[in-house]
């Protein structure tokens, strides 16, 4: 069975990058279409990893492509042209509930038209906005394809103006709620990146304190934080 | 798929390569590789191969197609090439 413990998410548009990923092992690999890749690659980077899934051996991870938001314009063709190369799952970007219905009308279409059987590319909504939080409960309800979903806290902190610190106190109820919401649904949770990846021992806290709460995986920015974290979440 | 202008995609970055392509007035699908020696001599007949059959996939007909490599998979140069002649037939 495979295990849910560290999504590491590395830009699209990066040959070296997702080349060198599978390399840390981590149990999903990110291929990230959205924020860490420029407006003006979005096309480019979306072939990039539809022919990398193609061509890479990925065979130790499970794979997943985070989508732009249908509202960038983007993400209806992102899905478009990723189906067919079957990803595990779509990581959605402002999770809400009215764009996960739409995505999954979208979904359903392409993996017709790639003859895949329809539900079998998963979604996990990242929830980082203060309205999302506050819906959870039935946003993991919209679609049975929905089995896990993404706390990102500075999202949330870009919203509510404030400053993120390492040990992470203003994002305690935020956390809290998702883990929890989580838990009750019987779903994997993966916590925010710790964004200072040269800071080991700051990680190693924060994946315990991740850890504590209820979640049951974090995201990672840098391969060498998959060690650490897979020290933590067992 | 018709090309209208020039233009590129990707990058001079390690394992990567830029793709420049342009209308070809002579007519056909010409292909231009700048990659290290050893890799020229080794492999270039089969990047060459790769590049040619992803521009016959896309249904191009008449393109020059410049290719400056910096260590890229094949799987690289099908994208690269894809991308720049989309960009091209705008």
């Amino acid at each position: 069975m495979s295990q849910n413990r560290s999504m590491l998410i590395i830009p699209g548009n990066s040959p070296k990058g997702l080349q060198n990923a599978p390399v840390f092992n981590p149990d999903l690999l990110v291929l990230d279409l959205a924020d860490g890749v420029p407006l003006e690659d979005k096309d480019s980077a979306r072939l990039l990893v539809k022919e990398a899934i193609g061509f890479m051996d990925y065979e130790n991870t499970q794979v997943v492509v985070r989508i732009n938001s249908l509202q960038s314009g983007f993400g209806a063709k992102d899905i478009e042209i990723i189906t067919p190369v079957q990803p595990i799952a779509f990581v959605i970007p402002q999770g809400n509930a009215e764009q996960l219905q739409e995505i999954e009308i979208l979904l359903a279409e392409s993996e017709k038209k790639a003859g895949l059987k329809e539900g079998s590319i998963g979604l996990i909504p990242v929830v980082e906005t203060v309205k999302t939080l506050e819906q959870m409960s039935s946003l993991l309800n919209v679609s049975p394809r929905i089995k896990s979903a993404f706390f990102n806290a500075e999202g949330l902190a870009q919203e509510l103006g404030i400053v993120r610190s390492k040990e992470g106190d203003e994002i305690l109820y935020a956390r809290s709620k998702f883990a929890m919401t989580c838990r009750a649904a019987g779903m994997n949770s993966f916590d925010t990146a710790f964004t200072d990846s040269n800071d080991y021992e700051g990680l190693e806290k924060d994946c315990l304190k991740a850890r504590n709460l209820g979640f049951t995986g974090k995201a990672a920015i840098d391969g060498r934080q998959i060690d650490t974290i897979h020290k933590i979440f067992v | 798929m018709k090309i209208n202008k020039a233009a590129q995609a990707g990058a001079l970055e390690s394992s990567d390569v830029l793709v420049t392509v342009e209308p070809n007035p002579e007519g056909g699908i010409k292909i231009e590789l700048e990659t290290k020696r050893v890799i020229q001599k080794q492999f270039s007949k089969q990047i060459e191969k790769v590049i040619l059959e992803t521009a016959e996939q896309s249904g191009v007909e008449d393109v020059l197609i410049k290719a400056q490599d910096k260590g890229a998979l094949d799987y690289t140069f099908r994208a690269r090439v894809q991308a720049a002649l989309q960009r091209a037939s705008i």
